[in-house]
């Protein structure tokens, strides 16, 4: 299908919503790829971390919220650190998880998880696992 | 009887390690007239070229022969050194033993060494012969014409004309400004063109050295370097109002005619015609226009008074979509180089339309940005960051009508997704080409061209302002397309080589060119068409062939077509050949 781009579909309130809760200049972002290069978890992704915000800038959020990429993005920031632009993506991701638990609620039930699993699971697991799943 | 003296190189081990020095040695100082024959590592060196002055000087020289690399390399090093010890520099021979001898036969020593002795021996036999001579000087007409009056004509016109040299500068237009007189704000500071412009027209108009010529034509083009003779026709300005109306009748077109030392070409260059391409409806929607047409728009004195309208209704346009490289970097269709201005002056138009209509929306598809120059791509970025210009990486596609608009179909190849765009207006950023009437001008002026129509540089590095015609001067867009600052430098690096050439008093020309014996020469005319150069004419009533000093390189055509050796070359006479084949025999 043709992607039809205007004035209206690239500035649509999706796109307001993930500038504004990611404080990101997206239109900064000039394609050169090397959070994709960089990204330590690409290799598991379903879209590379800088065609997320290529959708983001021609206004297709919409195919964002169904992506495995947002979901797996660990917040580790390498991109942000190495990006040219000073863009920090993984600020941009967590804007595009938080309109999908806005949307559609949060995935993670915290009760569930025994006592023990918090026990043994890495620090860094649960503060991601509460970036991506809290609301 | 000559004293020569031979000075053979070793050329570190290029030459002395195939070549027997020794040998060579002993053989060449027994040839005739060999007063004395030495060998050292560098001869080029300093201490080198001493010795060769301290042997002039005790062994009485007044010919030598340097057994080295090429002439090509050191003809002149060597020369040089014969006339500071006070031996005429026209007696003094390189033979090559180098590229003709050891390099080219490494692993065959005796066989190296044989021909090199057999090469000095036929220079031998050559230098017996060789004439004194001295260089010859040519009057030099000390004013420039200048062909176009755009940015890059009026600044080498102004800058000849400051260092007080007369000018002519002639423009095929009505009027001063050229190309960049079309334009509106220029980038990076949106500064208006016209503004900018007027302080150098003024400049150049009112200039006491510079003679404006508008309305007016270079036909003719005659002599060389120095001594230019140049006709130039001025049409009538058509009367404002119809010649009956009026009563005034356009008189023929007046002619002039200039003795010119320099020339710069500055005619600068055409848009590709948009009708060219087609799949861009370029001639066949309204709504799809070129940069200029876009320019035209942005002007306070343009068509629309400075407002962006679309031209099929007048509408504001609220999608405006950019089409770059179209007509460039397309080598099975179009135009295979770059044209270079465009990346700039779309994101300055993308931007001025922008701040004029702030809620609509600017597209440009692109293959890359090329934002080569200081500030220009901080420009570019600023374009999209606050102007909010969309870049989509991928060359349109096609573009046609549709309800009263035109639709763009391209790519967005950064994440593969076909993409459409339904814009008010359509501005192609044709490519930047040669001005139709540039092989014309070229063949009057005799430089050469691309095969696009570009005037060719002399050397692409190292002499890039320079045509291959001694005297012309290239600046500007009739080059290759460059910007506005690539332009005035150029332009002004063209007058500096016009002054340097104006700065010397006369012309000195090489004396080893070719003469006709007036004794001898039957006008039979042969030379005349043989001459490459076009320095071969017949006398007006002597009917003899002359040469013209200046324009021959010395090649030797015009001695192997003519019938009786009335053609000579200088320092290599049928005399000098007959001998060397001779000594060689």
């Amino acid at each position: 299908m043709r992607v039809r781009l205007s004035g209206q579909s690239v500035h649509n309130e999706l796109v307001r919503r993930v500038e504004e809760y990611s404080g990101q200049d997206l239109m900064a972002c000039y394609q050169c790829g090397k959070c994709a290069a960089g990204c330590p978890v690409a290799f598991a992704m379903d879209m590379l971390p800088s065609q997320v915000i290529r959708f983001v800038q021609l206004g297709l959020v919409d195919r964002l919220l169904d992506s495995k990429t947002i979901w797996l993005c660990a917040a580790c920031q390498t991109c942000y650190t190495r990006c040219p632009k000073g863009v920090d993506l993984s600020r941009i991701m967590e804007a595009l998880r938080e309109i999908v638990m806005f949307e559609k609620g949060s995935y993670i039930n915290y009760d569930a998880i025994s006592p023990r699993d918090v026990m043994e699971w890495p620090q860094q697991a649960f503060i991601g696992g509460f970036r991506k799943y809290a609301v | 009887m000559k004293r020569i003296g031979i000075f053979v190189c070793h050329c570190g081990t290029n030459i002395a390690g195939t070549i027997d020095i020794a040998r060579v040695i002993e053989e060449i100082q027994k040839f005739p007239e060999v007063v004395c024959a030495l060998d050292y590592k560098y001869m080029c060196s300093d201490p080198g070229q001493q010795l060769i002055r301290d042997h002039i000087r005790d062994d009485k020289l007044d010919a030598l022969i340097v057994a080295a690399c090429s002439p090509a390399m050191h003809e002149t090093t060597f020369r040089k050194t014969a006339a500071t010890a006070g031996v005429n520099p026209y007696q003094t021979e390189i033979a090559n033993i180098r590229e003709q001898s050891s390099w080219v036969h490494q692993k065959q020593r005796e066989a190296a060494t044989n021909k090199a002795i057999e090469t000095i021996r036929t220079i031998v036999a050559k230098v017996h012969y060789n004439q004194s001579l001295v260089p010859f000087y040519l009057p030099l007409v000390k004013r420039a014409l200048v062909i176009g009056g755009g940015i890059a004509g009026m600044q080498a016109a102004l800058d000849i004309a400051d260092a007080g040299y007369p000018v002519v500068l002639v423009e095929q237009s009505s009027g001063l400004g050229g190309r960049m007189g079309q334009l509106s704000g220029i980038y990076l500071n949106f500064e208006a063109a016209p503004d900018l412009l007027s302080q150098t027209i003024e400049a150049v108009t009112h200039h006491p050295n510079i003679q404006v010529l508008t309305n007016a034509e270079v036909t003719q083009v005659g002599g060389y370097v120095g001594n230019f003779t140049v006709h130039v026709e001025q049409r009538t300005p058509e009367p404002p109002e119809p010649a009956s109306a009026t009563g005034v009748v356009p008189g023929n077109p007046v002619s002039y005619s200039f003795d010119i030392g320099a020339i710069v070409v500055a005619t600068g260059y055409d848009l590709y015609r948009k009708e060219r391409l087609g799949e861009y409806g370029g001639g066949r929607y309204p709504d799809v226009i070129d940069g200029l047409q876009f320019e035209a728009m942005l002007r306070r004195d343009g068509p629309t008074g400075g407002l962006i309208r679309r031209p099929s209704d007048g509408r504001i346009p609220k999608e405006v979509v950019w089409v770059q490289c179209a007509g460039s970097r397309d080598p099975e269709l179009h135009m295979p180089y770059c044209s270079k201005v465009c990346c700039m002056y779309v994101a300055k138009q993308a931007m001025l339309y922008k701040r004029q209509v702030p809620e609509g929306q600017a597209t440009v598809f692109y293959i890359d940005i090329r934002s080569q120059g200081k500030g220009y791509e901080e420009f570019v970025q600023r374009a999209m960051t606050e102007h909010d210009v969309l870049y989509v990486r991928g060359k349109a596609s096609k573009v046609f009508q549709e309800d009263g608009r035109v639709k763009v179909w391209g790519v967005d190849t950064l994440t593969g997704l076909p993409v459409e765009v339904e814009a008010d207006l359509v501005v192609l950023a044709t490519a930047t080409v040669a001005r139709s009437d540039a092989q014309e001008l070229g063949q009057r002026l005799r430089i050469s061209m691309d095969e696009h129509g570009f005037f060719n540089e002399a050397h692409p590095k190292l002499r890039p302002v320079e045509s291959l015609t001694a005297g012309v001067f290239l600046a500007g867009a009739a080059q290759f397309p460059k910007d506005i600052p690539e332009t005035v430098a150029q332009a002004s690096a063209a007058a500096s080589k016009v002054l340097s050439l104006f700065s010397q008093r006369q012309m000195v020309q090489e004396p080893t060119i070719a003469y006709v014996d007036p004794e001898i020469c039957s006008g039979c005319g042969l030379c005349i068409p043989a001459c490459p150069y076009e320095a071969r004419t017949m006398h007006e009533w002597r009917h003899i062939a002359v040469v013209n000093a200046a324009l021959c390189q010395g090649c030797g055509a015009c001695t192997v077509v003519c019938p009786n050796k009335a053609c000579q070359v200088r320092n290599l006479t049928p005399v000098q050949i007959l001998a060397m084949m001779e000594a060689y025999l």
